[in-house]
This record gives structure tokens, sequence and C-alpha cells, in this order.
């Protein structure tokens, strides 16, 4: 295994980085103007924050790679994501789950980093918590909005929290990289914000009149790398075209 | 050219007659973004913080304050990004303030929206979306005159 700190800077950049690219997918056709540019200004924020991320993973690598170089010439395996970002978007209200299941974890996990013994680590989290607050405010209302809607937009988001629900989990799995930030002083042990989230979870559902799904199984790999699901892989190619075509292509 | 080293306040002064890029009414010192300008030997050393972590005008930015410097004479140039403390919104000038509503962007209120409509000054306003033409600004609406306008949320 690599330096865990640099595993960890690449698990949080590479969360908003694939999460980042995978909302930018809706730039110029979401269903409305106003959801449109929400949407890419929430882009716009996570691939901020990648930028941020990645550029201390590459600090801490030490080998000359930034931002750039890791973001576009890594290979799917090398990524460290957890699987629900690179989840595909679905329709609007799939997308719009799969960011309320990962602003929860994203701000509570954020808020802990604010007070990390890393100064730079502490130094992203508390720009990003200010951006991410207003990620969650929205996709929460509206994952409330369309749960409590009509009985078409119930019965769509009851369906992508069916399908979403198996990649929560993932999010709270303690790994030795985990061990390593724990014992730093770095960042907390992620299973010790589950019961906070389920509890924030519950309430959105129960006012959304949607049914969390009985079974708690839950996918894993995105975060270790070991197995992504088929879906990172073709939405690298096209995240990562050009680059690849024309490598260290600039304008 | 072997000249005199220009003062901090002159410095504060040219940056202060730098505009913001989206948002040309209000400067660069208006916005707060400036957070320290210092003579480090022979190198003029301004610190900057961003205001959204993704923000596109970041780097026009950075190269505007490196133009106006250079153009008063600064050879020896060093920018730093600072993110700690974060950039707030109550770092906004007054002054800035104003011109933002002249200009007819609502400005920032610790109530979390519009103190008044910025073109008609009614207090009946409602939430259009949270989001709007930059990061910065969210959209909203007065329902007396029906005019849309942008809010700078407060952050």
């Amino acid at each position: 295994m690599s330096d865990p700190l640099f595993e960890f800077c690449c698990r949080m950049g590479d969360n908003t980085l694939v999460l980042g690219h995978r909302v930018s997918e809706w730039c110029g056709v979401a269903p409305v103007l106003e959801e449109d540019i929400a949407l890419a200004n929430t882009a716009l924020d996570l691939i901020g924050q990648t930028q941020l991320w990645l550029g201390l993973a590459g600090e801490v690598e030490g080998k000359g790679r930034d931002a750039d170089k890791l973001a576009f010439h890594r290979d799917v395996w090398d990524f460290r994501n957890v699987l629900l970002a690179e989840q595909p978007n679905g329709d609007f209200g799939q997308t719009m789950m799969r960011q309320f299941l990962f602003d929860s974890w994203h701000l509570m996990y954020l808020k802990a980093l604010m007070s990390s013994s890393h100064e730079q680590v502490a130094a992203i989290a508390e720009k990003s918590v200010k951006e991410v607050t207003y990620h969650l405010e929205r996709s929460t209302d509206t994952v409330i909005g369309l749960g409590d809607g009509t009985t078409e937009s119930h019965e769509r988001m009851q369906k992508a929290l069916d399908r979403l629900y198996s990649f929560v989990g993932e999010m709270f799995i303690d790994d030795e990289v985990d061990a390593a930030m724990v014992e730093a002083g770095i960042a907390p042990d992620p299973s010790s914000l589950r019961a906070e989230y389920d509890a924030q979870l519950d309430a959105v559902l129960a006012e959304a009149t949607l049914t969390k799904p009985e079974d708690d199984f839950a996918h894993k790999g995105g975060k270790t790398g070991v197995r992504h699901t088929e879906h990172l892989g073709h939405m690298l190619t096209q995240m990562q075209w050009l680059q690849r075509a024309y490598p260290d292509a600039t304008w | 050219m072997v000249g005199e080293r220009p003062s901090i306040e002159t410095v504060w002064e040219w940056l202060s007659a730098v505009p913001d890029p989206e948002i040309p009414v209000i400067s660069l010192t208006d916005l707060g973004i400036i957070r320290d300008v210092a003579w480090q030997g022979d190198t003029l050393e301004v610190t900057v913080t961003p205001t959204y972590s993704g923000c596109p005008a970041t780097t026009i930015i950075n190269l505007d304050i490196e133009t106006a410097l250079r153009e008063h004479g600064i050879e020896n140039l060093s920018l730093k990004r600072q993110l700690s403390p974060a950039w707030t919104t109550d770092w906004l000038t007054e002054e800035g303030k104003a011109k933002l509503e002249e200009y007819g962007i609502a400005p920032p209120q610790p109530a979390g929206g519009p103190k008044h409509c910025p073109l008609c000054k009614s207090e009946n306003v409602e939430r259009i979306s949270q989001f709007g033409s930059t990061p910065c600004k969210a959209q909203w609406r007065c329902t007396d005159c029906l005019e849309p306008f942008d809010y700078f949320k407060c952050i």
C-alpha cells in the first residue's frame, strides 16, 4: 500500500472528481433552467474541491504529479472514490437521491476533518463545508419535494433509493488507511459517523414518505480500488479522452 | 530602475482599483479576498483567498492582480493562496455591499435572504433557486415588481 495520507487524499479528491463529473453531465440538459444552473454550480464546487484534494495528494506523494495528472492520467483501478459517486445519473430523481445520500455523509465527514491534525486537510475541509452545506440543503429539499410529491415522482424516488441504498454502506467501512488516519489524528473512523447519518437519513425519508430498504447489504471496493463498478471505466473514457489523445495539451 | 519600494498602503490603493472580473462594479478589496500585502525583502507578497473553491474567476483574478501590479512597476511579485480562514461574505466592505445593491444584486444578509428587492425595494421577495449565474449568487424574485434578481449568498 502507498502512503496512507496519499490514499486518503485520493479518496477525498476522487469522490469529488467523479461525482462532480457525473453531475456536470447534466449541464444543458436538466429538466428546468434553474436546476441546470444548480447542478452546474454543484459540479463546479466539487471540481474545485478536487483541485485542492488531488493537489495535496500530489504534494504528499512528491513524485511531481499535480491534480490534473492524477485526474487525467490514472486508470480505473487507481481511483479511490466510493462506488456511490460513480453510479450513472439515471433520471433527475436518481441523480438527486445519489446527491443527497452522498452530501449527508460528505458534510458530516468534512465537519470532522475541520479539527484534523493536518493543517492543509483542516483548511480544505473548512473551505468545503461552506459549499457542501448548500449542496445538502438543496438535495434534502429536492428528495423531500419529489418523494412527497406526485405519484409519479414518489415512485421514481423510491426506485432511486432502492437502487442506490446498497452503495451507502461503503462510506462507513473502516480499513487500514482509516486506521492510519485515526492514529495520526488526521481523520475520524468512518464507522463512527454511521449512527448520526442513519438518524438524519431516517428523518428525511420519513418526511419524503419514502421507505428505506430492509436489506443492509453493502457493495464495496471503490474506496480501496479493488473493484469498481463497470460504470467508472465508461465515465473515464469520456472524462479523460482529450488528455489521453493529446497528452499534456494546454490552451 | 532602482526606485523606492511603494508603501503597503499604496499597493492596497492600487488593488482597490482592480475590478472583480465577474461583478465589475465591485473591486477585489471590496470583495474581501485580498488577505494580506507585505514586502518579503524585494518581493511583494500578495495573499489571496478564493471565494468558492471552484470559482473560475480565481485564475483571472490572479492574472488581473499581476497585470495591475506589473503596470505599477512591481517586478518581483509572489501570489500566495490562503484557504483558512475560509472566505466569508462578512468580509465584503460596506461600500461593496452598497455598490452591489445599486447594480441590482441584493447584498448578503445574515438572515439568509435579501432584505428587499434591489430594484423597487419591496420586502415581498421569494427564492427561485439556491444557485445563480455564478457560484456566489442565488436567484430571487420580487413578488411586487415581478422582476427576478440576483442575491449574493451569505456564507
